[in-house]
């Protein structure tokens, strides 16, 4: 069986080494302002290249748009 | 005033009453989404109101916020202060003029049950959501996301994330063209007020969730 993570409730394939900004990149989201949790952990933006993203992981990515 | 301030609660089911009479919420700006959930929040009679805003109303904001011609000027917490003792004199407001920063936020909410988000720039949203997240984990925090433009209220929704709610569509972005209005800004702080309520009167945390989740 494939080793997968959730994405927004996507499931997509997990692989080696996978960090936010890998992440980001197969779902194409080119959103600048994000609220990114792994398990319901918050990470901040200096993590989106170093943290590694574990196999079954929950990724929940919240784009935040201008406008109140 | 006595007899008035029992009036004013007449129409509301006599078990919510100590539970909202009790409850402090927090909103982390007075424009467009702030002044409108206050407005609601007030007209429902939430115990205390927390506000925070650094602007002064101008004359485009008119068009969407709860503020008056004459008004036009004064820092918007001042004008919504004397907005909201006009519908509702029974609650108590606690007003700051203060641009909120990382540094401010939680001393100026330590006390609120809630926080609602309301601003209008996305990195400020970012700014609160992740503070408010590291300080208070175990407070939930309502913010809104995608509101500009008209129609499409199907759009618009709201989503858990552990105790972060995001109400909105979360696709509109604001450019030339699109601009925040009045039926979809109402709407959406309203979202917002509504769910203040649902998640002070279902306080067992299990009926939270499991309500929730349906919305998702």
């Amino acid at each position: 069986m494939k080793k997968q993570i959730l994405v927004n409730d996507n499931l997509i394939e997990w692989q080696e080494n996978l960090t936010i900004n890998k992440i980001l990149k197969i779902m194409n989201y080119s959103f600048k302002m994000l609220v990114i949790k792994v398990d319901g952990e918050l990470i901040k933006k200096d993590e989106y290249g170093t943290k590694i993203v574990s196999e079954n992981a929950d990724v929940k990515i919240i784009h935040l748009i201008s406008g109140g | 005033m006595k007899n008035l301030e029992a009036d004013f609660f007449s129409k509301h089911d006599p078990k919510i009453i100590p539970i909202i009479r009790n409850a402090t919420i927090g909103i982390a700006g007075a424009g467009g989404l702030g002044s409108n959930v206050a407005v609601t929040l007030a007209r429902v009679g939430i115990g205390k109101l927390i506000i925070a805003d650094f602007d002064k109303i101008e004359p485009s904001n008119l068009n969407r916020q709860q503020y008056f011609i004459e008004q036009i000027g004064e820092p918007k917490v001042i004008a919504l202060l004397e907005n909201l003792k006009q519908i509702n004199p029974f609650s108590k407001y606690q007003i700051h003029h203060i641009k909120l920063d990382e540094n401010n936020i939680s001393s100026i909410y330590k006390d609120v049950d809630i926080i609602v988000e309301a601003f209008d720039k996305a990195e400020m949203k970012k700014m609160l959501i992740e503070t408010w997240i590291a300080e208070f984990p175990e407070k939930p925090i309502i913010a809104a996301s995608g509101l500009a433009g008209y129609g499409m209220t199907e759009l618009i929704h709201t989503k858990k994330f552990d105790n972060l709610y995001i109400c909105g569509d979360e696709i509109t972005k604001l450019n030339d063209d699109i601009s925040p209005m009045a039926p979809r800004v109402g709407i959406v702080a309203n979202m917002q007020a509504n769910l203040v309520l649902e998640l002070l009167l279902h306080q067992l945390p299990d009926v939270i969730s499991k309500q929730s989740h349906e919305l998702l």
